[in-house]
């Protein structure tokens, strides 16, 4: 299918509108608790369209998307596995639905009950003592994590303490985090097998050092197999460990970053629990924490008294961090999460982290077998692996970014490309344990396939895609040429 | 294959380092850099008078595939930004080398000797090395 949909605003005509959708008019009362000088005073432009024309819109703008439940999606570090309809089918149940967040306790047990449980299972699944709910994605979580271990060392008196350690394999966001929560970061290497180089990590660490910001398995796709000594350096040092849940999925139920030695972890329950995600949310990032970190945890917490589920706030947490979003942050997201957790069970979630590792493990060798170039061919891969296509680039001149976008005209959404940095022309593949082994194998004969045209026709491979609605985009010139507003100037 | 002139100084961090007539030096980034950047949408230079120690971040360079710090080679005290690079980034790609300079820097006293440069023979071995 190749259409081009346009702009909402194309279709509007003054006048037009659904006014059986349109609220009552609240008059002037509602704006006198507004300021003068706040009101505006001009009508915003929205765009005026009719119910079915709006419809219309949206719905073929839907189709137009690649999503999981259209198209194989293994873009890397972002687990996009299928989300069970059975989890939207409850957590849309209208007890749940309707329930008003300021609500009394007494008539949330249902709601507070199942958070309580969520928090509980995260527990048991991370091995950590502590679980909060609040934080609405993972970069959230991180700020929430960092923030923990600031106010863990600034309870202690000790203030000296503001440099965070990230490996180059970490977590893009790693570093953003750590500076955000007024952190210094410091760098550490990889070596050429992916794991963390200890010499620079004992040099690095120090009376400055706050922690470790670690992701494993890492960005690479490896597991990082020296955690144990790192999780000693760093605690010898008085730091404290940080576990980025971006790849949690590759461990689910065989290993516990309570048990690495992790002393807080954010968990990004749209990723490993299966809530639907992609196009900026909503998510959740969840974090657990280790006993020195429990009096700091992000409120609000579910608590039990008996057999009655109460809200912990500011008085039972005297030293938290405090809250970081509206109420219990993205509810619906816990809910669906809180299902598909009771859905798979402790062995089915056992079979998640095997069925992911398999999957990688099947498509990477596929892909080797097929001539790929493995970034790590000496490492078993965990749920995600690193193709690199520098012999492609510089033999054929077809790079990475050309196979990706080849991709989508085979109906495949790409994986992941040029991340992580340190992996020249790099597509980080992950294709999680939803997949059959039918679909890995149709991603196999696709690249193949795209090799052959790179050697025969590079053309085609350069100037895809060609059945797409968009041809390939400008994106250099998008990023230079910043044009976010629609103007009615700008239409032929 | 990467462009690297023999008259300048390499980091292995890939920038150079020019000397200039007075003895400030003019810094920026390798062609290799630029090429594995890919296009560049937004460039940050030191603001002249900032004082910088070495192998502190003190430039940033963003491409549509990445965003990368850029180390000072050399201690010192900036003494110009390479102002343009805000407006016309794609400065950088084209002309490395010239006109996509970064930043200039008095050096601080012995700061030079001490610094970790090497000749271009060997900034070449090194690309040679990493298959670059």
């Amino acid at each position: 299918m190749r259409v081009r949909e346009k702009v909402i605003y194309e279709y509007s005509h003054p006048g037009r509108g659904a006014s059986d959708q349109w609220p009552h008019d609240p008059g002037q009362a509602a704006l006198s608790d507004l300021p003068a000088t706040l009101r505006r005073t001009r009508a915003p432009e929205l765009p005026e369209v009719g119910e079915l024309e709006t419809v219309r819109h949206f719905t073929r703008l839907s189709q137009l998307n690649f999503s999981i439940d259209t198209h194989f999606y293994p873009l890397g570090s972002c687990t996009m596995k299928y989300n069970p309809r059975a989890c939207n089918q409850y957590a849309m149940l209208p007890e749940l639905l309707a329930r008003h967040p300021l609500a009394p306790e007494s008539h949330g047990q249902g709601f507070l009950a199942c958070m309580y449980e969520l928090q509980e299972m995260l527990k048991a699944v991370s091995g950590m003592e502590g679980v909060a709910l609040s934080p609405m994605a993972g970069a959230h979580g991180e700020f929430a994590g960092v923030a923990m271990i600031r106010a863990y060392h600034r309870a202690r008196g000790d203030l000296a303490r503001n440099e965070i350690i990230v490996p180059e394999a970490a977590h893009g966001t790693n570093p953003a985090t750590a500076t955000m929560c007024g952190c210094v970061v410091r760098e550490i290497p990889v070596d050429a097998q992916g794991d963390v180089v200890l010499q620079a990590l004992k040099a690095a660490v120090g009376p400055n050092t706050a922690g470790i910001m670690l992701t494993n398995p890492s960005t690479l796709g490896v597991f990082e197999r020296h955690i144990v000594e790192v999780a000693r350096i760093v605690h010898e040092a008085g730091g404290l460990l940080y576990y980025d849940g971006a790849n949690l999925n590759a461990i689910l139920g065989k290993v516990r970053p309570g048990d690495m030695g992790f002393d807080v972890i954010h968990m990004n329950l749209h990723k490993t629990f299966s809530t639907p995600h992609g196009g900026g949310g909503p998510g959740a990032g969840a974090v657990g924490v280790g006993a020195r970190l429990l009096p700091f945890m992000p409120i609000p917490i579910v608590g039990k008294d008996g057999e009655r589920y109460r809200w912990l706030a500011e008085s039972d947490l005297p030293q938290s961090i405090g809250r970081l979003s509206a109420f219990m942050g993205n509810a619906g997201v816990l809910l669906r999460a809180y299902i598909y957790m009771r859905l798979l069970g402790r062995e089915g979630m056992r079979r998640v982290g095997e069925y992911a590792t398999l999957n990688a493990n099947y498509l990477l060798k596929r892909l080797q077998a097929a001539g790929f170039d493995a970034a790590y061919p000496q490492r078993r891969a965990s749920h995600e692996f690193i193709v690199t296509l520098r012999r492609q680039a510089r033999e054929l001149n077809v790079t990475a970014m050309d196979f990706a976008k080849r991709l989508l005209d085979y109906g495949f959404h790409a994986p992941t490309t040029y991340f992580p940095l340190l992996v020249p022309e790099c597509l980080l593949i992950e294709p999680t344990e939803t997949e059959s082994k039918d679909v890995l194998d149709a991603f196999v004969t696709a690249m193949s396939q795209i090799q052959k045209e790179a050697e025969q026709e590079p053309g085609r491979v350069t100037s895809a895609p060609h059945t797409m609605p968009v041809r390939r985009l400008d994106d250099v010139r998008a990023a230079r040429q910043l044009d976010l507003t629609w103007k009615p100037t700008a239409q032929p | 294959m990467s462009n690297v002139p023999a008259d300048l100084k390499y980091t292995k961090s890939h920038e150079w380092v020019r000397t200039l007539k007075d003895g400030t030096l003019e810094i920026g980034i390798t062609d290799h850099a630029q090429h594995a950047l890919g296009d560049l949408v937004f460039v940050e230079v030191p603001e002249a008078g900032r004082t910088v120690k070495s192998g502190e971040p003190c430039a940033v360079v963003e491409s549509v595939k990445a965003a990368s710090d850029v180390y000072a080679p050399v201690a010192g005290s900036v003494t110009e930004g390479n102002a343009r690079l805000a407006a016309e980034p794609e400065t950088l790609n084209s002309e490395p080398y010239g006109s996509g300079w970064l930043m200039r820097l008095k050096p601080a006293p012995g700061a030079l000797a001490k610094a970790e440069l090497m000749p271009a023979a060997d900034y070449q071995k090194m690309l040679d090395a990493e298959g670059g």
